[in-house]
């Protein structure tokens, strides 16, 4: 099932939560919706599963019109942040419920649910809790049945708004690991929200990348880390220093500093230098474009960061690795390895 | 543990235990001819198959107006909300002036439906629409913090698994507020039965038709009758028991369907 998207507009009062947004989902895919709270992107996967309507714009799902058609007769799986079992049932009810609400035409008969059930309870792993009810589990095994819940109904798209936000680290981690296996294992075009850029990489096919109500970017999770496409990608995935530098007169320039980088092609005025922490490489003093006195070392595992106060008067914090030892006091020259040079 | 249980004997067991020691100075056989009068039992029948009535009606009145005012917003709605505790409040002999001033043949309500044929004040439909009076907030206010509590999503769960919206409700809201409907009907119920200032200002008293088992206790009081008196309070007693347990165990089974959270 493919999903295309067109020019979505989706207001609440004066605020745009979303402003325009493109998109196109392949079939089969995994994709991770991220952004900050506030972006639009929990708006985007409701009205995609038919639980909010735009004000403008047009949804289909295989090239049909999926707006005329209400969630109901969508055929959409979504699962929520906060799992929205039905608490008076067990769980095996709950993973029964898509099944037991069908038309009469088209309903199985007890049989039938029974083994789909018992079937989909081993695909979450969770077959044994089968008679428990959802207050008697955890928040992982919530979720685990939540998504159970939603395969029942044989769904042509998966949506997935925050899946593993109510979960510990640990569990989120195992889940994640989970999720991008049983996806490998059914195969059904899917989409999830999360504002947690560590998830939307390693589970995903492709980012979308998302802030105010817009797309920033779309690309594979190498893409948008290593060529990310505006300062706001830049600054939400991973982490950057951001040096405030004026472009003029074929120079780039740190305050009254003239750095020793390349200003071809880029328009004059102020502009910002953003370089990931871990690419910004250590050398002797005037060795680099940079040129600072280190002022606290901390060890992270394989890494030393260091706070380093250049000498344009700037203050950033670097990932070396430990091979050379670092020591408060020092002057050190710095070169980016790789940069990025957005205007404004 | 032990002033719960001093506090519960002085306030409610010594003063019930009092009333079967009152009756029990009448013989089986008087105690028996008492309940078997005719009065007595129309009494009887007036009080709990009204009250019985009137707090269905305040089951489905009163869900719909819980559900009204925890899921739409609209202007007035804190007002409706405050309203809705005015029979709480109000001395019922004030709500039975009013609803008698209301429903009488010339009132506002009264003389349109005296058009119509049909005659409220001073009949036991007087009685219905007393009982109902008192009893929504009962209703109202043990389903609406369950409601509030009910996440919205699992509406929109229910609907993306292709559920329609009757489906919804039954298979989904109602099973989740049994416990809270059933207390809310128990208490409507119980209050109804134990009514009495506004009841008997709009209902006619005449025995045997719209005359409730209370005032039949005032009445026999006032005869110096104590020991009929005791003995229809006694069956009141009793039968109010047996429905309220019922209602309970009722509820108990319910809630074993929710475990706590």
């Amino acid at each position: 099932m493919t999903i295309e998207v067109k020019n979505l507009v989706k207001k609440f009062g004066s605020f745009a939560a979303l402003d325009g947004v493109d998109l196109k989902v392949n079939d089969g895919e995994l994709l991770a919706l991220l952004g900050p709270s506030g972006s639009g992107k929990t708006t985007l996967l409701r009205i995609i599963a038919g639980l909010d309507w735009p004000d403008s714009g047009e949804v289909s799902f295989n090239g049909e019109d999926a707006l005329a058609q209400g969630a109901r007769e969508r055929h959409v799986g979504f699962v929520f942040q906060h799992y929205a079992l039905f608490r008076h049932m067990t769980v095996f009810e709950n993973v029964a419920f898509g099944l037991r609400v069908q038309p009469r035409a088209v309903r199985k008969d007890e049989a039938a649910i029974r083994s789909r059930v018992k079937e989909l309870l081993d695909l979450v792993q969770l077959d044994w809790l089968a008679d428990r009810y959802p207050s008697q589990l955890s928040g992982g095994q919530r979720q685990r049945i939540a998504l159970a819940r939603a395969l029942a109904i044989e769904p042509r798209i998966l949506l997935l708004d925050e899946p593993f936000g109510a979960l510990d680290a640990k569990v989120r981690k195992e889940l994640r690991k989970w999720l991008r296996s049983l996806h490998h294992e059914i195969h059904v075009t899917s989409i999830f929200v999360t504002h947690d850029q560590e998830e939307a990489l390693e589970v995903a096919n492709r980012v979308v990348v998302m802030d105010k109500g817009r797309i920033e970017q779309i690309g594979s999770p190498d893409d948008v880390y290593d060529n990310p496409a505006t300062a706001f990608v830049h600054g939400f995935i991973g982490e950057s220093i951001v040096l405030p530098i004026q472009i003029g007169d074929g120079a780039i320039r740190l305050g009254d500093r003239q750095l020793d980088l390349a200003a071809d092609g880029l328009a004059p005025g102020a502009s910002k230098l953003f370089v990931r922490r871990h690419d910004m490489l250590v050398g002797p003093p005037g060795s680099g474009a940079f040129e600072g006195a280190v002022q606290h070392v901390r060890n992270f595992g394989p890494v030393q960061r260091a706070e380093v106060a250049l000498s344009g008067g700037e203050t950033i914090e670097i990932d070396a690795p430990r091979d050379k030892e670092l020591r408060a006091g020092d002057t050190i020259g710095l070169n980016p390895r790789r940069y990025r040079i957005f205007a404004g | 543990m032990g002033l719960t249980l001093s506090w519960l004997s002085v306030i409610i067991l010594i003063p019930l235990a009092g009333l079967f020691l009152r009756s029990l100075e009448l013989s089986p056989e008087q105690f028996w001819n008492i309940l078997s009068s005719r009065r007595t039992l129309n009494a009887l029948r007036v009080s709990f198959g009204l009250a019985f009535a009137a707090a269905c009606v305040n089951l489905v009145m009163g869900s719909i107006i819980v559900w009204a005012l925890v899921r739409y917003r609209f202007p007035g709605r804190r007002i409706f909300d405050a309203i809705v505790d005015v029979p709480f409040a109000l001395p019922t002999a004030v709500a039975g002036v009013a609803l008698t001033a209301l429903f009488a043949e010339k009132g506002w309500l009264g003389a349109p439906l005296a058009a119509l044929g049909l005659k409220v004040a001073f009949t036991p439909v007087g009685i219905f629409v007393a009982m109902i009076f008192i009893g929504i907030p009962f209703v109202v206010r043990t389903v609406q913090p369950v409601l509030q509590d009910l996440d919205p999503e699992i509406e929109e769960a229910a609907g993306s698994l292709g559920a329609s919206r009757w489906q919804t409700i039954v298979r989904v809201i109602l099973p989740s507020l049994a416990p809270a409907l059933l207390t809310g009907l128990a208490l409507a119920f119980a209050r109804a039965v134990g009514e009495y200032g506004s009841v008997i200002f709009i209902a006619g008293n005449l025995p045997n038709v719209s005359e409730i088992a209370p005032l039949l206790i005032v009445i026999r009081l006032s005869e110096f009758r104590y020991a009929d008196a005791t003995a229809i309070a006694v069956v009141m007693l009793v039968v109010s028991f047996v429905i309220i347990f019922a209602v309970n165990r009722l509820q108990r089974w319910a809630q074993s369907r929710i475990p706590a959270r």
